[in-house]
């Protein structure tokens, strides 16, 4: 079957401008109306309430099984994140977070996912700040975070059940707290903002910015794992 | 008895990946961790004390429906993220009760440690609403401003105080 070089040579423009449409605006493609699967389902489609919690439970299934095999149920291999032995944490995280981003995009384009129905975090800045500096000092306190805690416990971690018994204690004493600090955790309010409207670009052009900036992270956890190299650590990992 | 190698990072990422945007194709909503703590500790207050329960500003949210606070989309989740972790660890033959620490520190020291640092990350959590899973990835994944900077501030803070608990690690 030999075709002649017009016939392959010719690009199919339109899709080339489409697709070329998806840097420019947040695309979603309506146009496609007789598509009946789009998410997201459980808002879309009215599923009953036990699907749902049926869905959350698969769902953690999933990623339970993908934060334990990446390692994470290991506070020593998180902790090298920060004494820069094991960056496993930065390639792990920044992947995930650029396939959900690119893919619920294409999913949006393709006209399977309304991601205007998908909840976007709420922005409160001095919460998002002062909670955050906490998080980080528990961290390298304890060696995990919830996720992987929980990740930990799962394959006979004590010190992650301690770590965890230690956050339920945080969470009661955050409930008992609340009212005097209520005034702080409402502060500086901006509602559910965007970055790439708040940097004033297209949504594509974000995510080839975060890629490349992720690349170039990627290339320097390298570089780190061999200058702070600690071998004795990580043979025991 | 051989441990069995972890997966690649840039592959486990790809995974977690794809189980975050299933997350938001099925359920319109990102992961989440501390949230599954959150709702237990609520529950469990409820069962000690209804009463302080329903008085609070904080607690009398979660029980206005009349159901339980465990019948929820964040703690099913946590629930089953402690199966799928188990059956990671059975594949790669990890199960094993141990506590993990620097052969330099104590258990005790280690366990201390631990306790105060899940304080510290669920108390910051509660206010940041999200942790490293709900907050930073998820909120990240849809282009949310607060997951950037919570991301940022959760990394840039351990840094930042890595210096001062090193003897725990390294």
């Amino acid at each position: 079957m030999r075709t002649t070089k017009g016939s392959v040579a010719i690009p199919p423009i339109r899709q080339i401008a489409s697709f070329a449409s998806l840097l420019r605006n947040d695309v979603i493609n309506f146009s496609n109306s007789n598509t009946q699967l789009m998410g997201p389902l459980s808002i879309l489609s009215e599923l009953p309430e036990w699907l749902n919690l049926l869905i959350a439970f698969g769902i953690g299934i999933g990623f339970g099984f993908a934060l334990e095999q990446a390692g994470f149920s290991s506070s020593r291999k998180l902790a090298g994140m920060f004494y820069g032995y094991d960056t496993t944490v930065l390639k792990v995280f920044f992947t995930a977070a650029i396939v959900a981003l690119v893919g619920s995009q294409l999913l949006s384009f393709f006209g399977l996912l309304n991601l205007k129905l998908v909840y976007v975090n709420p922005y409160y800045i001095n919460s998002a700040i002062i909670g955050g500096v906490i998080m980080g000092a528990g961290f390298i306190m304890g060696g995990y975070c919830p996720g992987t805690g929980i990740s930990a416990l799962s394959i006979g971690k004590i010190d992650a059940m301690i770590f965890l018994i230690g956050g339920m204690v945080g969470a009661f004493l955050f409930a008992e707290t609340y009212p005097s600090i209520e005034n702080l955790a409402l502060e500086n309010y901006k509602g559910a903002m965007r970055i790439d409207e708040w940097m004033g670009v297209s949504p594509g052009v974000f995510t080839l910015i975060l890629i490349v900036a992720a690349v170039a992270l990627f290339w320097l956890a390298e570089l780190a794992e061999k200058k702070f190299k600690r071998a004795d650590i990580t043979r025991e990992l | 008895m051989g441990k069995s190698k972890y997966m690649n990072p840039y592959l486990a990422g790809t995974l977690l990946g794809l189980v975050l945007l299933a997350a938001m194709f099925l359920s319109g909503r990102g992961l989440g961790a501390s949230g599954g703590i959150k709702y237990t500790v609520v529950a469990l207050v409820g069962a000690v004390d209804k009463q302080h329960a329903m008085e609070s500003p904080y607690y009398s949210k979660y029980f206005e429906d009349g159901e339980s606070p465990l019948k929820n989309w964040l703690a099913l989740e946590v629930l089953g993220m402690v199966l799928g972790g188990s059956i990671s660890g059975a594949l790669a033959h990890r199960l094993k009760f141990k506590v993990e620490k620097s052969p330099k520190i104590s258990n005790n020291k280690r366990l201390l440690f631990a306790f105060l640092g899940g304080i510290f990350f669920v108390y910051g959590a509660q206010l940041a609403r999200g942790c490293t899973s709900g907050a930073a990835l998820s909120g990240m994944a849809v282009f949310s401003v607060a997951g950037f900077v919570t991301m940022i501030a959760i990394f840039g803070s351990a840094y930042l105080f890595a210096w001062f608990f090193r003897s725990l690690w390294i």
